[in-house]
């Protein structure tokens, strides 16, 4: 686990040497703010929660995280540094959980960078901020998920469009499952069951549940769950495909 | 000696195409060993393979009584490699790269800190260590390359192409620096310059079309050539006296074959092959003071690497 820790620490300072980090962070900080005070009602709405400002996380980012998880492996693998990294000492699952952990620690802190959001419906109202708290907990653990699938799919090619292309596709997926226009469409044929079944594999079902503040064991074991078996999935096709 | 690296039958399919065929050699303590072989021979699969990013489709490799599939952390830390390419990442300053590689290297603190330092010297980069890699010439980033395989001092040095795109003073600084790391480690290098065996390689290692073709010393492969211990033999004399002057060379009994490489009216010039590649100097030196011929120069041939390279990698 201490290759872990360096390649964190190596992969998180690499977001902040280039532009990416602050045209990402602004970027994200921007569209949070339109999100939420503009299509999101936040004033008119006359409550003092950041509803609004969540509800919009799953579709900011389903564009923004895998435009950040393009680069973890296709970089690598274009640049030729993945020969350099899996002959070192280092294991692929330790090389793997460390260039996720640190994009995932980046979402963090562009995630963390919101605060303003918190400090105004503070300023505005008495705003339940055990609920908030929860948000941004939910916010966070979907970043993780969404990564995860974003590191998988990058492990898989050198082209970072193309990763990205097929990380919005198959997140996307992950949303629409909970989406009431996908699951009346279920419900018109299939037994419950399987609609239950893809609801409950989406995103926005554990999402919203958390942020309203109810977080339950059960989401948390999808959301780790889910993070964990894209993760290894990332490891066995690094493993399989590191020279290709 | 001790066996620092084994390779026993060696394979690598890319679906139908064979990289590589059936390799087996051991390197031991002090060679440094050049791998040759024209582009698409299977040298860089090969190395590939050694340091444990490619799996071999079979066959094995121990590097220092580990095997890289059974205990590929063992080995790899016995590893310094330098890919085709030097590939670093091109964000991180040198400075940051390489103490990114001492601490998964496992360098820890005064010790890093030495190491780094004897190292940055070593390849002389001291003036560009905050200079992202990126910024840097083809020859700082090789050396931030180099720099970066050595860093542990590996027993066992594994450099694809050191010198591939170097112009030829880098080519000369690097070489010196594998030189000088000889004594302590086992060098594998892999190579297309011939020159390059010459100048830093104790024995060499051809592979064509993945396989292995031909091992031993340069010398040794070299005094596979046509040319070796061929004479070439200049003097003056006037033209006319030429086919008696071809006549007498020939007619002397180790020599086989004499070529005319110039019959200018005051200076002949010669090359004789040996029978069996025998060594003739002695008795065309001794023929010419007999004769008293006024001999300009008399070279005595040791073989021509490139002409054996090239026989053994096209009959193939
Ligand atoms: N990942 C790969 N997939 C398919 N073919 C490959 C791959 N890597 C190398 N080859 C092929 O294997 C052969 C040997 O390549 P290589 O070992 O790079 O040669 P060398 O280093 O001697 O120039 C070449 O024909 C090359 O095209
Ligand atoms: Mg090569």
């Amino acid at each position: 686990m201490r290759s872990t820790w360096i390649i964190f620490k190596r992969e998180l300072a690499s977001y902040f040497a280039t532009p990416i980090a602050y045209v990402f962070i602004v970027i994200f900080l921007f569209l949070s703010g339109i999100f939420t005070f503009y299509l999101g009602n936040f004033f008119s709405r006359g409550q003092a929660d950041l509803l609004p400002f969540f509800n919009f996380h799953p579709w900011l980012y389903l564009f923004l995280i895998p435009a950040l998880a393009m680069r973890l492996w296709a970089e690598e693998r274009k640049s030729g540094t993945i020969e350099l990294l899996m002959t070192l000492p280092v294991t692929v699952t330790e090389a793997v959980l460390g260039k996720f952990l640190a994009t995932w620690a980046f979402t963090a802190i562009a995630l963390g960078l919101t605060f303003p959001m918190w400090i105004t419906v503070n300023y505005l109202g008495n705003p339940d901020n055990f609920v908030i708290l929860a948000g941004y907990i939910g916010s966070l653990l979907m970043a993780g998920a969404f990564l995860s699938i974003g590191s998988c799919i990058s492990a898989l090619t050198k082209n970072q469009v193309i990763a990205f292309v097929i990380t919005v596709v198959v997140c996307l997926a992950f949303i629409l499952s909970g989406f009431p226009l996908v699951l009346d469409f279920f419900k018109g044929w299939a037994p419950q069951l399987i609609v239950n079944t893809i609801s409950s594999f989406s995103f926005l079902t554990h999402f919203n549940a958390i942020s309203k503040g109810v977080i339950d064991l059960r989401d948390l074991i999808y959301f780790f769950s889910l993070m964990a078996f894209w993760l290894f999935a990332t490891a066995i096709l690094i493993e399989m495909k590191k020279a290709d | 000696m001790e066996t620092m690296v084994e390779i026993q039958n060696l394979c690598k399919h890319f679906g139908s195409l064979v990289a590589v065929d059936n390799i087996s050699f051991q390197v031991t303590q002090g060679e440094i060993l050049g791998f040759l072989g024209p582009n698409g021979a299977g040298k860089s699969t090969t190395m590939k393979m050694i340091t444990g990013f490619l799996t071999p489709t079979s066959g094995t490799v121990k590097v220092a009584g580990h095997d890289i599939l059974q205990s590929p952390l063992s080995a790899k830390r016995r590893i310094g490699y330098l890919p085709e390419g030097a590939p670093t990442y091109p964000d991180m300053t040198s400075a940051q790269f390489l103490d990114f590689i001492a601490q998964i290297r496992g360098l820890q603190g005064l010790n890093k800190r030495k190491r780094l330092d004897e190292i940055i010297q070593r390849v002389n980069l001291e003036s560009v260590l905050d200079q992202p890699i990126d910024t840097l010439s083809k020859g700082f980033k090789r050396r931030v390359g180099l720099a970066q395989a050595i860093l542990h001092d590996p027993e066992v040095l594994i450099l694809d192409e050191p010198t591939d795109g170097l112009d030829p003073n880098q080519k000369h600084e690097v070489r010196t620096l594998i030189s000088d790391m000889a004594k302590e480690k086992v060098i594998i290098l892999s190579t297309h310059i011939l020159e390059e065996v010459h100048a830093v390689c104790s024995r060499a290692i051809i592979i064509a079309n993945g396989r292995l073709v031909a091992d031993g010393t340069p010398s040794e492969l070299e005094s596979r050539s046509l040319y070796y211990n061929a004479v070439t033999i200049s003097l003056r004399a006037p033209q006319q006296q030429a086919p008696e002057i071809r006549k007498q060379l020939l007619n002397l009994p180790q020599v086989a074959k004499l070529e005319t490489l110039e019959e200018s009216p005051s200076l002949l010039t010669y090359q004789l092959f040996p029978k069996n590649k025998s060594p003739i100097i002695a008795e065309i030196s001794q023929h010419a003071r007999e004769r008293n011929w006024k001999v300009e120069e008399l070279h005595l041939d040791t073989g021509h690497l490139d002409e054996v390279f090239r026989t053994i990698t096209t009959a193939h």
